[in-house]
């Protein structure tokens, strides 16, 4: 009998143990949840730092061959200039001064807007007409924009001034670039220019490391992944300088460019037949680093804008 | 040399050792190699697993290494679900003994060499033994079907309670025979392109290129080939899962036809993407989607009703609190199917509800966000498989009592919370923009990893327990060794 109630009063201090058990799962698991509810500062303070990359800079490409793509295919182009770093916000703010001065772009509702001229339309599964007349180039009132409007003219959100643009669409990225009469760089030229002459993945190299580029949870002094996650870093940011106590490798492409691998993705120049979508290239903040490889590409639709898409120009 | 003799021969000789190998490969390769993306490679284990094993790896090879990673892991399902079905059906002894030598040299070959290649330096020789490995498990299958031609009047049946036509023709075993043909059949729509494009060099991954209006041949072989055989792999599951729990009567008789209809429905479908019917061939898969589908929700209603009719027959008049209670009293037999039923949220479900708002939601987002819900939803649908797999084992292995509760309710909580945290995740763009989302992207990877890295640990437990268990004299494995799986099929 005794024996009994021992193995009796045993069994329900092993349930009771597993009820705590229990509890403290679901509490752990109700905690998670509650915590994945948290608003995001999307004005957190952001580390200022100055990297000597002048975006002003252009990269002069040679005309010839070179490995394109991931099973090395070969391609060629004719010379061209290529920017060595994205446009910054404050390039894209002094655009738009001057742009909502002549017409080139204008107001429309809580979105800036500008004249695209079409495309040619075929009818393709999944086709969508992009036809003459205005298109949003950047929404005004997202939180995530950082250039600011007040009612007169646009400003930089202290802090950002040397970050790339973002939330702005391939229409504004496009309008951009033909307003200056350069023009978003082709596939092709994108690639080239990062890569090179030879089959590199990267424009530094082979491998990839922390210190190389911006990329998810890359641990730069940019981001805070508990809490609002990966950020731009300024353009041109892995030169090789430290930065208080981060030390970046220099990972420039062979031929100058910065940040050709991460930060913000980059929309290129190039309407393909039957599609409406536009491709990007060079991974992001918020990719892992095998999006970062320079042949990886991404695509969208034109007027789909984030904080992880940018642009440079080519002429 | 009588104690490894024993062991082996359990290991490589019956149903119940083998399909314990396969189990415990696929559950290390899962462990290890599961290291080396996602939070893992966040948090820097990535690194630290390169470095301990001393792998090669290079990251312009990604695609074809991730290629040789998913081949190795699916051979070694096929492999269980070949075992499964020459310990459940009526298969000659040659057949039997001959599709599982066959199979077993032919996953075991695919896995560690297919790895070692790619993973551990470019040993070229490995990566003829991969291919030799695959041709194996292709020739297995051909055996099989060999074995298990339903028009043998040895299979016949006449028992009123199971699917067959006036001649006797077992229309449960003609199911399994017509996924097993057309799975051969599809393993080609993989096989052709993979030598066309030269054995790898030019790797690429269907999700990358989904977008693009205008697809080579090929290209649309290899999208074809990777839907048809996880699909395959879900309908023969869910004929196993039905013979193991012997399923019978009015819903066996209408749900056999059905399968086998869209068994075959299906894979022309999937086929045709590779011939001029492309341009309808979503609408034909559709259409073999559906029967298949539906006789699924048959076993389940059975099934269902089958554990509430046990679990309840000392009632005379049960509530629906008893009834529930009855339903749920097993779950290892009510977990299978609930999986089959959880999967319409999180694979079909999805899939249904992109096909009908593509171009106006998914096709909006960039490529990259319809990509996690591609590679999401049919990682989702694989692992379901997995744990379905596992209840079966936990049965099969003779589970009882409060470890056969633990084991069951852990196996479906884990994996639930993980696959919903999935399902939450490929649809996080619906209700939260990307700025905001880190803390909802870190609670889901939360939750994620703690339903998989669990499950992990769970199956770690049964394996350590399975081993130990080799070491002694009168283990469980003694026993196992000689019951085959159609002598515990549910009466």
């Amino acid at each position: 009998m005794r024996s009994l109630l021992n193995i009796m009063s045993l069994r329900a201090k092993r349930s009771n143990l597993l009820a705590r058990w229990d509890c403290f799962v679901a509490v752990l698991l109700a905690m998670t949840m509650l915590a994945s509810c948290a608003p995001v500062d999307l004005n957190a303070p952001m580390p200022v730092f100055d990297t000597r990359i002048d975006p002003d800079t252009w990269a002069q490409i040679p005309a010839g061959e070179f490995h394109f793509g991931q099973h090395e295919d070969v391609e060629t182009t004719d010379a061209y200039e290529i920017m060595i770093t994205d446009v910054t916000t404050a390039q894209y703010a002094d655009f738009l001064n001057a742009a909502l001065a002549d017409g080139y772009v204008q107001l429309d509702g809580e979105q800036l807007v500008g004249f695209y001229p079409g495309d040619e339309f075929r009818g393709v599964k999944h086709e969508e007409k992009i036809e003459a007349g205005d298109w949003i180039f950047i929404p005004l009132n997202d939180p995530s924009q950082r250039v600011k409007f007040n009612g007169t003219s646009f400003t930089v959100q202290p802090g950002y001034e040397n970050h790339p643009m973002t939330m702005v669409s391939w229409f504004g990225a496009w309008g951009y670039c033909g307003y200056y009469d350069w023009r978003l760089p082709t596939e092709l030229e994108w690639e080239k220019a990062g890569r090179g002459a030879d089959e590199r993945p990267f424009p530094w190299g082979d491998e990839i490391a922390r210190e190389n580029a911006n990329f998810y949870s890359s641990r730069d002094p940019f981001e805070d992944m508990s809490s609002f996650g990966s950020r731009t870093s300024p353009v041109g940011f892995y030169n090789g300088q430290k930065y208080g106590d981060y030390q970046t490798l220099a990972s420039a492409s062979p031929y100058g460019l910065y940040d050709m691998a991460g930060n913000v993705w980059q929309w290129t120049g190039d309407v393909y037949d039957g599609m409406h979508y536009r491709f990007m290239r060079g991974g992001s903040k918020d990719t892992y680093d095998m999006d970062l490889r320079l042949w990886v590409r991404n695509n969208a639709t034109p007027t789909y804008y984030s904080p992880g898409v940018g642009f440079r120009c080519a002429r | 040399m009588q104690f490894i003799k024993t062991r082996f021969n359990y290991l490589f000789n019956s149903t119940k050792g083998l399909i314990l190998v396969a189990i415990a490969m696929v559950a290390v390769v899962t462990a290890v190699f599961g290291m080396l993306s996602g939070p893992m490679a966040e948090m820097g284990v990535r690194e630290v697993v390169i470095k301990a094993l001393g792998m090669d790896i290079v990251q312009a090879e990604r695609e074809g290494r991730i290629i040789i990673l998913y081949h190795s892991i699916a051979m070694a399902i096929v492999a269980i679900e070949v075992y499964m079905i020459n310990g459940l059906l009526k298969i000659k002894p040659f057949f039997k003994t001959a599709v599982n030598a066959i199979i077993t040299v032919g996953y075991l070959t695919t896995m560690i060499f297919g790895m070692g290649f790619a993973y551990f330096g470019h040993n070229w020789a490995f990566h003829g033994l991969y291919i030799f490995g695959l041709s194996l498990i292709f020739f297995a299958g051909v055996l099989l079907c060999i074995a298990l031609w339903p028009w043998n009047k040895e299979y016949h049946v006449t028992d009123k309670d199971y699917a067959h036509t006036k001649s006797g023709l077992d229309l449960e075993r003609t199911a399994f025979f017509a996924t097993a043909v057309t799975t051969v059949i599809s393993a080609l729509f993989g096989a052709v392109p993979g030598s066309f494009f030269g054995n790898g060099f030019e790797v690429f991954l269907a999700e990358n290129i989904i977008r693009l209006p205008e697809k080579t041949t090929m290209e649309y072989s290899v999208i074809g080939h990777l839907h048809i055989m996880l699909a395959l792999i879900c309908i023969m599951i869910t004929l196993i899962i039905g013979r193991w729990l012997n399923f019978k009567g009015g819903w066996h008789k209408a749900a056999m036809p059905l399968m086998i209809l869209g068994t075959i429905v299906l894979n022309l479908g999937v086929w045709g993407v590779v011939t001029p019917l492309e341009p309808i061939a979503h609408m034909i898969i559709y259409v073999g989607a559906t029967p298949s589908m539906l006789a699924a929700l048959f076993l389940l209603i059975w099934s269902w009703g089958k554990l509430i009719r046990e679990g309840t027959a000392n009632i005379a008049r049960p509530t629906f609190g008893q009834k529930l209670r009855a339903l749920l009293r097993d779950p290892l037999r009510f977990g299978p199917t609930w999986q089959m039923l959880f999967m319409n949220f999180t694979t079909s479900g999805i899939g249904i509800f992109m096909a009908v708002r593509l171009d106006e939601i998914f096709r909006v987002w960039p490529a990259r966000e319809e990509r996690i819900e591609l590679t999401g939803h049919w990682h989702v649908l694989s692992a379901i498989v997995a744990t379905i797999i596992l209840f079966y084992y936990g049965d099969m292995i003779g589970l009882k009592g409060r470890v056969r509760q633990w084991y069951g309710w852990l196996i479906i909580v884990l994996s639930d919370i993980a696959f919903a945290s999935v399902t939450a995740f490929e649809m996080k763009r619906l209700f939260i923009t990307e700025a905001e989302q880190q803390p909802l992207v870190n609670g889901l990877m939360y939750a994620i990893d703690f339903g998989l890295g669990m499950l992990l640990v769970l199956l770690a437990v049964v394996m350590v327990w399975r081993l130990i268990d080799l070491f002694k004299n009168k283990g469980r494995w003694t026993e196992e060794q000689t019951h085959e799986l159609a002598q515990e099929v549910n009466q």
